[in-house]
């Protein structure tokens, strides 16, 4: 049994929108024997757009006293998000704690506030590092009962577990470990040029008609290579390019009717999870093409 | 005519990650590299450039920097790695606590006056109040209007568990701790860009 700290987040909350995220990656854990070990009582990360309304500081304030608390409860383990927002905030947070002494001072000064107090010393890490480097692929493919084969899907990677960090040493114009994962399932990766595009993040509450474009050149370029689904690793992606399409239809003239999943849903099924495991249920654009594997 | 370095020297100084302004070498790269590079004015090559020549007002009442998405292809394309979305964010803090940016900009909204103010109210985000206030914040009736157009979207929400049907949630356990932790890091990020 492997053990890590845990931050889902808040969209990984119990009926919140990337819940089906979240329970599809619980399946994926029981079948592997990861325990994710909850942060109890953590906050919002702020994510990036947190920058505007509160400032940097207070922005990574809030990733600190996750760390704080992270450290308190459960020592210096490995601290695992799986939201992609999430990962990239707690990135940041713990670079600059660690190369800037004047922003690590002036943190704690912070935490102090609140009873706590960070020394650094956790990695953060995003689940699909856990899944790639200390699971391995030879796992991954080898729990495969149910292979997903003939299946047609584009692997939409996005922003924010690509850039600025990446993942596991991938380029950043065309990453390649979200082929990898469905080349793992035994499905087929379609060749997808839009893969590393921004679909328009939080901008699709603020600049909707803007964002709808950009999530439009996403979706025609799945169709157009002939992807029967989309995965992706990111809960903003997935929210943008699965509940808009309906928007996007009738505001641009499409006809998109294409599931947008998580990469762990797709595991799920291919290593003999049900329907309800993998979270296939809580598709707003039902996961049609996968009723063959179920 | 001489340069007035006085608005660089402002924005190297207290602006979040301004002073790499100074390394841009005006390739665009950033340009070419934005999601958004159809809509604004100006690209961040031309505000760093703005910045430089001292055009303060043109700078901090620019929509431009509200454009960000935060997709970090311009930090990762940067030939010289400059921090690009970060002194982009900056500038736009920067206007924000300046009072310079136009209240009607969507992007500030969205982010100032909703999404910040409904992380801080219950250390979490609330995902049904975040709509919620999102829709109404220009009125009932656009509220509604909007409401309307994304019907179909909330409901499938809903049927599969994604939306919480009830919109109040309540504070995290540490939530007073929490308050005073932000009020001492925003009082401590003025001292840090003084200091700077």
């Amino acid at each position: 049994m492997k053990e890590y700290t845990f931050f889902p987040g808040c969209s990984s909350e119990h009926n919140a929108s990337a819940a089906n995220m979240e329970n599809s990656i619980q399946s994926m854990c029981r079948i592997l024997g990861i325990k994710l070990n909850e942060i109890d009582d953590w906050n919002c990360c702020s994510a990036s757009i947190g920058y505007a309304g509160g400032g940097q500081l207070p922005r990574m304030a809030m990733s600190a006293r996750n760390f704080a608390l992270a450290q308190k409860q459960r020592g210096n383990a490995d601290l695992v998000a799986t939201c992609a927002a999430c990962w990239l905030a707690m990135r940041e947070t713990n670079e600059r704690l660690e190369h800037e002494a004047d922003v690590k001072g002036a943190i704690n000064t912070a935490l102090g506030e609140a009873g706590l107090s960070y020394d650094g010393h956790i990695r953060t890490r995003h689940f699909v590092e856990v899944l790639i480097e200390d699971i391995g692929w030879e796992t991954l493919k080898s729990k495969v009962t149910k292979p997903l084969k003939g299946l047609k899907v584009a692997g939409y990677v996005g922003c924010q577990t690509n850039r600025p960090f990446g993942v596991c040493g991938d380029s950043f114009e065309n990453p390649l470990y979200l082929d990898r994962m469905i080349e793992a399932t035994g499905a087929t990766a379609v060749p997808f040029p839009m893969k590393v595009a921004c679909c328009g993040g939080a901008l699709m509450f603020s600049e909707t008609e803007k964002s709808c474009v950009l999530t439009k050149q996403i979706l025609q370029s799945a169709v157009d290579n002939g992807a029967e689904v989309i995965i992706t690793p990111c809960p903003v992606c997935q929210l943008n390019l699965e509940v808009y399409q309906g928007m996007i239809n009738k505001n641009l003239g499409t006809n998109f009717n294409i599931p947008v999943l998580y990469y762990a849903q797709l595991f799920v099924l291919a290593w003999g999870g049900s329907w309800q495991d993998a979270a296939l249920h809580q598709q707003v654009v039902a996961a049609e093409p996968l009723r063959r594997f179920a | 005519m001489a340069y007035d370095l006085s608005f660089a020297k402002e924005v190297y100084k207290k602006s979040e990650m301004g002073h790499w302004i100074k390394m841009c070498m005006q390739c665009g790269v950033c340009a070419g590299s934005c999601p958004l590079r159809a809509h604004w004015q100006h690209s961040p090559r031309q505000l760093f450039q703005m910045v430089r020549a001292g055009k303060k007002d043109e700078v901090l009442k620019s929509s431009d920097m509200w454009m960000c998405t935060s997709c970090y292809n311009c930090i990762a394309r940067c030939p010289r790695n400059l921090p690009i979305t970060h002194i982009i964010h900056g500038l736009a803090r920067y206007a924000e606590t300046q009072g310079k940016v136009d209240p009607k900009q969507p992007t500030r909204r969205f982010a100032v006056e909703v999404f910040w103010e409904n992380i801080v109210a219950t250390g979490r985000v609330g995902e049904a109040m975040l709509t919620m206030r999102l829709y109404f914040q220009d009125g009932i009736g656009a509220g509604i209007q909007r409401g309307l157009e994304m019907k179909d979207s909330a409901l499938g929400m809903l049927k599969t568990r994604r939306l919480n049907p009830i919109p109040f949630r309540g504070k995290i356990k540490g939530y007073d701790g929490f308050k005073k932790m932000l009020a001492k890091a925003a009082e401590l990020e003025v001292k840090l860009e003084n200091k700077a």
